[in-house]
């Protein structure tokens, strides 16, 4: 039998190692697994790598984190989102590290870690700052550089809807990174607001397929 | 002379956004574009974090806290819209499906090279967003900025001092003063506001302008609240 359902938030994130790279869901603060973040905090790991489209508002969830001083490195397109207050003093005091990649190609490169790729060439970037020190290739009269898969020791994700095989469904524009970091770590740990049984959820709109889940912990929430 | 007031700068920018075409509005000037499309032509508004059909504000009470923009402000589906993930948005952006990206803008070189995305001001942390996604794969890309900085330095510019986005990227600019096309020689003006002639736009602007045969005059609606 298949049950990726855990039975508590500590459980959820259990396991997870110093060091690790978290793919962590979420634009500014809609689809962000703020309950996974927490938990972390308990859960005491240090030293991690964050991928994330920003850095953390206000002192809550991921911004708890950073304050507790548990991120080493933080890669993301737009740091200062609304109220980034605890990145900013972080990043002044020269006390975290940033990788800054444009927004496509973040999503791109943990695509492509998902999809088994070894890269791809882009347009984004060229002839930039953000593409010194990259490889370069024209590609029927356009430059390109070369980027590489970004793939996560674990992806931290909150969808709307589950079943126990993992299937998900996500609220409006509470998708974005979602499902691409779901695909795109050894682990997977869905932050869930509602538990449905198998079969209730249409096939036609399950936008991540059970395959890419590996844990889900129910918490609830406005629908 | 009367310089254009933001909402005026995005006015004139929605007159040229054609019928039927699928528009990104960059945060700043460029988002009030949406609320001068003339009556009759149908525009859909994309947006980076999985959105097509963007429509306004929600009224009071039909809030919904999993409906944002890219600038994380509370927004509308209209009839016709859909979801998807932020590679798919990003594959529209960056494969040239979208017609036209209406961004904002530090600074244009003659080139139609785009800085918007830093000025390496050492009190915040960079972030470049969608901003380089967007200005190297729209069909399309026009700029909405002042002409002048605050302290009345150009804008447009020989060569962009900040940070590059995109090189020969821009093909319009709509500003405060004027609007200008890029083209192979260099910035070429449309339109000047009443009371300043292209000698007087030459003073606030460092690249060398040439005027178009036929240079108009800027006109826009009196849109004070």
């Amino acid at each position: 039998m298949i049950d990726k359902r855990v039975a508590s938030l500590a459980e959820a994130v259990a396991g997870i190692a110093d060091g690790a790279t978290i793919l962590c869901g979420g634009f500014g603060a809609v689809g962000t697994p703020d309950d996974l973040f927490e938990a972390l905090l308990d859960q005491g790991v240090r030293e991690i790598e964050i991928v994330s489209n920003n850095a953390g508002t206000g002192r809550r969830g991921l911004a708890a984190l950073i304050a507790a001083r548990r991120v080493r490195r933080v890669v993301c397109s737009y740091p200062r989102t609304s109220d980034p207050v605890v990145f900013e003093e972080e990043y002044r005091a020269g006390r975290i590290e940033l990788e800054l990649v444009p927004q496509g190609t973040l999503s791109e490169r943990m695509r492509c870690a998902a999809a088994g790729l070894g890269g791809f060439w882009s347009p984004v970037a060229v002839g930039t700052r953000l593409a010194e020190g990259k490889e370069l290739r024209t590609i029927n009269g356009r430059d390109y550089v070369l980027e590489l898969p970004l793939k996560g020791d674990v992806a931290l994700i909150r969808a709307d809807r589950g079943d126990r095989w993992g299937n998900l469904t996500y609220r409006k524009s509470a998708r974005n990174f979602n499902p691409v970091m779901a695909m795109a770590a050894e682990l997977t740990v869905v932050q869930l607001r509602e538990i449905v049984e198998l079969g209730v959820l249409d096939p036609e709109n399950v936008a991540t397929p059970g395959i890419f889940v590996d844990r889900m912990v129910v918490v609830g929430g406005p629908s | 002379m009367t310089p254009l007031s933001r909402r005026q700068i995005a006015w004139r920018a929605a007159q040229d956004v054609t019928d039927g075409s699928y528009v990104n509005l960059g945060i700043g000037i460029p988002t009030l574009v949406a609320d001068y499309v003339p009556i009759g032509r149908e525009i859909v508004f994309h947006s980076e974090n999985g959105i097509l059909g963007l429509g306004p504000a929600p009224a009071p009470g039909e809030e919904d806290p999993d409906l944002i923009n890219a600038g994380k402000g509370l927004v509308t589906l209209v009839p016709g819209g859909a979801y998807f993930t932020h590679s798919d948005a990003f594959l529209m952006i960056r494969g040239g499906h979208l017609d036209l990206a209406l961004l904002g803008g530090f600074e244009v070189s003659e080139a139609g090279d785009l800085a918007n995305w830093t000025t390496d001001d050492p009190a915040m942390s960079p972030g470049v967003g969608g901003a380089m996604d967007l200005a190297s794969g729209a069909k399309a890309v026009r700029v909405l900025m002042q002409h002048n900085t605050a302290q009345g330095g150009p804008r447009l510019r020989r060569h962009c001092r900040y940070p590059l986005t995109a090189p020969g990227a821009v093909s319009r600019v709509y500003t405060d003063l004027a609007v200008l096309d890029v083209t192979e020689s260099g910035f070429l003006v449309r339109e000047i506001v009443a009371g300043l002639d292209l000698a007087g736009l030459q003073e606030r602007t460092e690249a060398e302008l040439a005027a178009a045969a036929d240079l108009g005059v800027l006109r826009v609606p009196d849109l004070s609240p």
